[in-house]
């Protein structure tokens, strides 16, 4: 299913938060958001599942709008891992999956064969099988958020989007939700802070500036040693990663200079 | 309480029953509870001042039901039974089964562990307008439901206040409905305090103590079709919501992305919670812990999911509720003890220690 932003705009008490944005993400591709804090990504994700509406603009789901949807019908195609890591109530793993479920179900129906077999298979390729029984409570930052991963699974979405999924997780969690994310066919729009992890992971990358797009393309195209400078504010190398040829970054910190102080300040070139 | 899903107790780990197919355990667990009310009420008509055993109150019961006869000497025990006792413990039945399911509806709503079925103001609106009536004599044409009725308004106007205050253009938030839900409540209580100190007579003062502890000696025939009614339809109602409540404690934008309408959902469960609770309010005054405790002692025992905890906690408030209210007019009889000490005194001590042997979470832990 392609997922596609058009003229995105949304504004807050008269400040812009994203600016036209236009974006196309194509079936069965992953295209990263990456920014620097504060530029509009976790906003433009919550347009795309529905938890803001766009002042200005629309998402497109294989050309039609989604403000046109019912919320279930749109849930049933756009499933989000959001930055919500929480829960209020000590809910069992099991129980969380399966609420994944809850847009295709009727009332309080059990779930049918097919779908506890879906949920056993998504908890397995998250590893958190062996959790099932256990209170998502009591698990660590990375564990839940490997339900929740788990669960956007089981929605059987056609577009998944992912705001920071790897926030919590070990490097071997990591990489394996990111190897899953591209191995699923699903459309993918991922926010990912990591700029290596997302060229690796990403077939497009689209980089945001204070609420405007700035750059799209592939992740050679996008990751270029000025364009990390312009948009992040720092030095990096770009090299290709030895084994895949992927562009990977090497950064550099600033080089080490004296804490201003006000009688050092005349002195300075 | 039966344990649906055969916990053992003792289970040191935060381990829960299973949650594959629920259904089997929980109908058995609600056909067993709702066996146990059965019997409660039954044990619990019989139990007074004059004591009839459970098999002769049957008997009245079903002579009562079916239109069976009774002899002339059994008359005065049939009165006290059918009378005065029945409708007493079924309205205990009802408001126990009720503040216990709106407890849970309104945990969700806000989002809010410490909610319980008063917090949003329906119980001092109630006060306000009972008092009101009292005070005043307005309403007089509706004879004895007068004051019944003049709460149910307060309760009513109350929760509007509280919706039109918290309402923004995004909806109704959680915490913004606490909020504004306290800070109405004292509102309420302080136009209380003065219409009772300006209250010609001492009647006044009495009617605010009945709101406040909660009674159910006001029972009849007459106040129960309503309140039962309101309380069942609206459990039913509620039910229908447990996936919603469910997904709605992952937090707003997760429920969003599920299919859920946050502020639908809301929106209908504030209207409904506090049509329930002013319908309460207005037969048995305000009945505290037990809104706030009962969901949670159910979670413990059952776990988090809606789904069982929306069937299981009304039947368990219903069965509480009936034996706190034999204890009120038993205890030091002919004296009422208040049901909200009783409620407390009993409550209290069960929670903490189930809260403390089991590893109980909720929300920030």
């Amino acid at each position: 299913m392609r997922l596609q932003l058009r003229g995105l705009t949304v504004e807050v008490a008269g400040r812009a938060l994203v600016r036209e944005l236009d974006l196309d993400v194509g079936s069965g591709e992953v295209v990263g958001l990456v920014g620097p804090n504060g530029s509009g990504k976790s906003t433009a994700l919550r347009c795309v599942y529905r938890a803001l509406r766009p002042t200005h603009g629309a998402v497109l789901l294989d050309g039609e709008d989604s403000a046109r949807l019912r919320l279930r019908d749109s849930a049933r195609r756009v499933a989000a891992l959001t930055q919500e890591n929480g829960a209020d109530l000590d809910f069992t793993v099991a129980e969380t999956v399966a609420l994944g479920r809850s847009p295709h179900q009727q009332g309080n129906q059990p779930l049918t064969t097919r779908e506890r077999e879906l949920c056993a298979r998504a908890m397995h390729q998250l590893d958190v099988a062996h959790l099932a029984h256990r209170g998502v409570l009591s698990l660590s930052g990375g564990e839940r958020q490997r339900v929740l991963a788990a669960r956007a699974l089981v929605q059987e979405p056609r577009v998944l989007v992912l705001d920071e999924p790897t926030n919590h997780l070990d490097v071997r969690h990591q990489i394996e939700l990111l190897s899953l994310l591209r191995g699923s066919g699903l459309t993918v729009l991922v926010v990912l802070h990591d700029l290596n992890l997302a060229a690796a992971t990403c077939n497009r990358l689209a980089v945001l500036l204070e609420g405007s797009l700035v750059a799209v393309g592939d992740p050679w195209e996008v990751l270029t040693a000025e364009l990390v400078q312009r948009v992040f504010g720092v030095a990096a190398t770009v090299v290709p990663h030895p084994l895949t040829g992927d562009p990977q970054l090497l950064y550099s910190l600033s080089p080490a200079s004296p804490v201003p102080s006000p009688a050092s300040e005349g002195s300075l070139p | 309480m039966t344990a649906p899903h055969g916990i053992d107790a003792a289970a040191a780990a935060p381990a829960r029953p299973a949650a594959g197919p629920t259904s089997v355990g929980l109908v058995v667990a609600a056909t067993g509870l709702f066996l146990v009310l059965l019997a409660s009420i039954v044990v619990a008509i019989g139990l007074g001042p004059a004591v009839i055993s459970p098999g002769e109150t049957a008997r009245y019961l079903w002579a009562a039901l079916s239109g069976g006869r009774i002899s002339a000497s059994e008359v005065p025990a049939y009165q006290i039974i059918w009378q005065v006792r029945t409708p007493r413990v079924l309205l205990a039945a009802a408001v126990g089964a009720g503040l216990g399911v709106v407890g849970v509806a309104v945990q969700a709503m806000v989002r809010n562990a410490l909610a319980d079925p008063f917090v949003l103001g329906v119980s001092s609106g109630a006060s306000v307008g009972a008092v009101t009536v009292i005070v005043f004599g307005v309403l007089a044409g509706l004879g004895i439901h007068a004051v019944s009725i003049g709460a149910f308004l307060g309760a009513a106007l109350a929760s509007v206040l509280v919706y039109a205050a918290s309402v923004t253009r995004a909806g109704i938030t959680p915490l913004r409905l606490v909020l504004t839900g306290i800070a109405l409540s004292f509102g309420f209580q302080a136009v209380m305090s003065v219409l009772i100190y300006l209250a010609p007579d001492g009647e006044a003062t009495s009617t605010v103590l009945f709101w406040t502890m909660g009674s159910f000696g006001a029972a009849t025939w007459q106040s129960l079709p309503v309140v039962a009614a309101v309380v069942v339809l609206g459990a039913v109602v509620l039910r229908r919501y447990g996936r919603s409540l469910d997904a709605m404690a992952l937090g707003d934008e997760t429920a969003v992305s599920l299919g859920v309408d946050t502020t639908a959902v809301r929106t209908a469960l504030f209207v409904l919670t506090s049509l329930m609770t002013g319908a309460m309010v207005a037969v048995s005054g305000a009945i505290g812990f037990v809104g706030l405790v009962m969901p949670h002692l159910v979670r413990l025992v059952v776990g988090a999911g809606h789904a069982k905890v929306l069937v299981v906690t009304p039947l368990v408030g219903a069965v509480f509720m009936v034996w706190v209210d034999l204890l009120s007019r038993t205890v030091v009889a002919p004296r009422e003890l208040p049901l909200g000490a009783i409620t407390a005194l009993v409550g209290v001590p069960v929670f903490v220690v189930l809260m403390r042997r089991r590893g109980y979470l909720f929300g920030g832990r």
